[in-house]
C-alpha cells in the first residue's frame, strides 16, 4: 500500500544538548504492592516532541510508570513532573495527557464519532467546533465512513483507529500508548508504526509508548528506555542501544547477540601503534579476540564478548591471519529467513555462534551448508566487551 | 437421532407435571358453573365477579405498589452494595459482607418474615404498607447484587479510566459510562425484584398489618375458605402477565443476538 510522506524528518536530541530542559521528568520514582517492588527509585526525562519508548518484558514495570503518568497509580516515593510542574495533587481527569489504552477502551454504546467527541465535550467546547474536530480526526485516520458505526461493527485495525483518534482529538501535550499495536498482525502493525510517526510528526507532540516489541520500539523512537524489574537499564537512540548496548541484559533484549564468556588478558592500547584506539586483548576458552574500546575492565577480569550475528562474516576458506578474531566450526544449522540466512556454527569446544549473510544473489542452493567447515572472522570494531 | 419412545415418555410426563394443574386453572377461570370442578360451559362472569370484589382489587393495587416500590429501592441498594463489593476491593471484613450478602438467598423465608416481624415489634413500629415493602427491599436486595455483581465483574474498568483521562469525572463517568453498560443488569434484576415481591406470601403475612394485604395474602385467605372461580380468574390474568414478560425478554434478548452476529459481519466486512 503506497504512504504519502510527510515532510522530511530532521536530525532531533534535545537530551544531548546541555541547556534542554526536560517536558517530563520522573524523579526518583518508586511504586510498591504491599512487598512487590513495581518501580525502583527510577528517574527519567523526556523532552518536548519526543517520541519515547519504554521496553521490557511484561512485569517489569513500563505499565506502572505510565499509569502513573495519566495518573490512575500515584507513586509511593518520588515526583512527576510535566513541564515543571507536579503531578501529585492532579486527578486523571485533569491532566494534560491522553492515553491510548491496550484494549482500545471504546465505548461500546456510542458511535464512532461520539467516543472521538467524547473528550472534547468534557472540555465544554461549542458543538460545531467539536464536529469539527472530529471530522478532522476521522480523516487523519481514514475512517470518515464509519463515522456513524459502533466499536462492534468494526475489524481490529479500526478500531485501534478510532482508540487512537479519540486520544489526539483532545491535542494532549503527552500522548501515552498502551502496547498499541499488540492486537494487530504483522502487516497492519508496520504499517501503522509508520502512520504513528507520520501523526506524531505532524502534529508535534510527545508521545510516549509502552511495548515489548523490540521491534516495534526500534522502529518508531527517538529514544528508547529498556526496563528490567523496575529498573531502567540503558537509555539511548534505537542505534545506540543496538550497538552500543550497555549490559548483557540489553544486548540480549534487543535483537540476536553472541555472547562469548572471555577473561581480559590486556587492556591497553599501546600493544598496537600509539595513537590508534585502545584496545581490549581477551582470551575465551583459547580463542584470542581483540576489541577497540575503551573500557574499565582489569586483566583477569571475566568479562562477556558480544558479537551481532550480521557482523560476523563466514568462509569455506581459511583467511589469511587467523591468530585473532577468527574460530573454525562447522555448520550445523542454517535458518534461511529469505533476506538473510542464519548459520548456527558449532565449535570445537562445543560453543555455538551464530553468523547471518545477507542473500544478495538469486541462488537457491547456497555454497556454504549443512556439516561444512566453516571459517568465521570479525574487524576489531564488529564486537563489545560487556563488564556487566 | 430420533428420540427414543422412553425419552419422549419421560418429556411428555414431566411437561404434564408442570403445565396440567396451570392448564386446569386457566380453563376453569372461563366456567360459567360455580363449582370449580365441574364444567357448565363458556363465561366470563369470573372476571365480571373478580373485577367488582373490591376487596381482591385492593389487594391487587396494594401488591402492585409495594412491588414497584420495594424492586426500585432494592435495586437502588443492591446495585450500590454489588458496587461496593466489586470495586473497593480491600476493605476490612470485605468477604464475610459478600457472604453476608448472599445469606438471605438462602435463608428460610419463614425466618426472615419471623426476625423482621421481631425488629418491627421491639421498634415499635404499626406493620402495613411500609413494613411489607422494608422487608420486601430486604430480600429482593439481595438478588440484585448478586445479578449486577456477576456483570460488574467482567466490566472492563479501562473503559471509566478512558473516560476519566478524556477529562471526564468520577461521577459523571459513572452515569454516563458505567451505568448505560450495566443497565441491561439492573433492569432484570428490577424485574426479578419486582416478580420476588409479587410472588411472596410467607414474609409479606408476618410483616403486613390491616389494610395492607396484599394479593397472594388474599389468595391464600380466600382459598381457604374455598376455592371460588374468580381466584382462578386472577391467577389466569397473573400468568398472562407473567407470560408476557417473559416472552417480552425472550424477544429482546433474541433481537441483541441477532444485532451481535450483524455487527460481527459488518466487522468481518469491514476488515476486508
Amino acid at each position: 500500500m503506497a504512504r504519502s510522506l510527510g515532510p522530511v524528518k530532521r536530525k532531533f536530541s534535545p537530551w544531548t544538548e546541555p541547556h534542554a530542559v526536560p517536558f517530563i521528568r520522573f524523579e526518583n520514582i518508586t511504586k510498591r504492592y504491599g512487598d512487590f517492588v513495581a518501580v525502583d527509585n527510577l528517574s527519567l526525562d523526556i523532552y518536548e516532541r519526543e517520541f519515547f519508548s519504554l521496553l521490557g518484558p511484561s512485569g517489569c514495570g513500563k505499565t506502572t510508570l505510565m499509569r502513573m503518568l495519566a495518573g490512575f497509580e500515584a507513586p509511593t516515593e518520588g515526583r512527576i513532573l510535566l513541564q515543571g510542574k507536579d503531578l501529585a495533587n492532579t486527578p486523571p481527569y485533569k491532566r494534560p495527557t491522553n492515553m491510548m489504552f491496550q484494549s482500545y477502551a471504546l465505548f461500546p454504546h456510542m458511535t464512532v464519532e461520539k467516543n472521538i467527541a467524547f473528550g472534547l465535550e468534557q472540555d465544554g467546547l461549542p458543538k460545531g467546533e467539536i464536529s469539527a474536530r472530529v471530522d478532522e480526526m476521522l480523516k487523519l485516520v481514514k475512517l470518515e465512513a464509519f463515522a456513524k458505526r459502533k466499536p462492534a461493527q468494526l475489524s481490529g485495525g479500526q478500531r485501534q483507529r478510532v482508540a487512537l483518534a479519540r486520544s489526539l482529538a483532545k491535542r494532549p501535550k503527552v500522548l501515552l500508548l498502551d502496547e498499541p499495536l499488540g492486537a494487530l498482525d504483522r502487516k497492519l502493525r508496520e504499517e501503522t508504526q509508520f502512520e504513528l510517526m507520520d501523526i506524531q510528526h505532524t502534529l508535534g507532540l510527545t508521545f510516549l509508548i509502552v511495548t515489548h516489541d523490540q521491534e516495534e520500539a526500534m522502529t518508531v523512537s527517538d529514544r528508547i528506555a529498556v526496563m528490567d524489574k523496575g529498573v531502567v537499564m540503558q537509555v539511548a537512540t534505537p542505534a545506540e542501544i543496538y550497538e552500543a548496548p550497555n549490559t548483557r541484559y540489553v544486548a540480549e533484549f534487543i535483537g540476536d547477540i553472541n555472547i562469548l564468556e572471555c577473561a581480559v588478558v590486556a587492556n591497553t592500547g599501546e600493544i598496537l601503534q600509539p595513537g590508534h584506539p585502545p584496545v581490549v586483548r581477551l582470551d575465551s576458552r583459547g580463542v584470542p579476540i581483540a576489541v577497540e574500546q575503551e573500557c574499565a575492565a582489569v586483566t583477569g577480569a571475566s568479562v562477556a564478548f558480544a558479537i551481532r550475528p550480521e557482523k560476523v562474516r563466514i568462509a569455506l576458506d581459511q583467511p589469511v591471519d587467523v591468530s585473532v578474531n577468527a574460530v573454525h566450526g562447522e555448520v550445523w544449522d542454517i535458518g534461511y529467513l529469505g533476506d538473510f540466512s542464519v548459520f548456527l556454527v558449532k565449535l570445537a569446544d562445543g560453543r555455538v555462534v551464530r553468523a547471518a549473510q545477507a542473500n544478495v544473489s538469486r541462488l537457491v542452493d547456497r555454497p556454504i551448508t549443512f556439516g561444512d567447515m566453516v571459517w568465521l572472522t570479525w574487524p576489531l570494531d564488529a564486537g563489545l566487551v560487556l563488564t556487566r | 437421532m430420533k428420540p427414543s419412545r422412553f425419552d419422549s415418555t419421560v418429556l411428555t410426563l414431566c411437561f404434564a407435571f408442570l403445565y396440567i394443574p396451570i392448564i386446569i386453572l386457566i380453563v376453569y377461570s372461563f366456567n360459567a358453573s360455580k363449582l370449580v370442578t365441574v364444567w357448565g360451559g363458556f363465561s366470563l362472569e369470573w372476571y365480571r365477579v373478580m373485577w367488582s370484589n373490591q376487596g381482591l382489587m385492593d389487594a391487587a393495587w396494594v401488591t402492585a405498589r409495594v412491588g414497584m416500590l420495594s424492586a426500585t429501592l432494592g435495586t437502588i441498594l443492591g446495585t450500590l452494595a454489588a458496587l461496593t463489593l466489586v470495586r473497593f476491593p480491600r476493605f476490612p471484613g470485605r468477604i464475610p459482607f459478600t457472604g453476608m450478602i448472599y445469606a438471605p438467598l438462602v435463608m428460610p423465608e419463614v425466618i426472615t418474615g419471623l426476625s423482621m416481624l421481631l425488629l418491627f415489634v421491639a421498634m415499635n413500629i404499626d406493620r402495613g404498607f411500609w413494613t411489607v415493602t422494608i422487608a420486601h427491599t430486604t430480600f429482593t436486595m439481595c438478588y440484585v447484587a448478586v445479578i449486577v455483581q456477576s456483570r460488574l465483574l467482567t466490566f472492563d474498568r479501562s473503559l471509566e479510566e478512558a473516560a476519566m483521562d478524556l477529562g471526564c469525572p468520577p461521577v459523571k463517568t459513572f452515569f454516563r459510562i458505567t451505568l448505560p453498560l450495566i443497565a441491561p443488569a439492573i433492569i432484570s434484576g428490577w424485574m426479578l425484584a419486582f416478580t420476588l415481591s409479587l410472588d411472596d406470601l410467607v414474609i409479606a403475612s408476618f410483616t403486613t398489618g390491616p389494610g395492607a394485604t396484599t394479593l397472594p395474602i388474599k389468595i391464600y385467605s380466600q382459598v381457604r375458605l374455598g376455592v371460588t372461580p374468580e381466584i382462578n380468574a386472577i391467577c389466569t390474568i397473573l400468568i398472562g402477565l407473567v407470560t408476557i414478560g417473559v416472552i417480552c425478554a425472550a424477544i429482546s434478548s433474541k433481537r441483541t443476538e441477532l444485532r451481535r452476529i450483524r455487527d460481527e459481519h459488518d466487522a468481518i466486512r469491514a476488515a476486508i
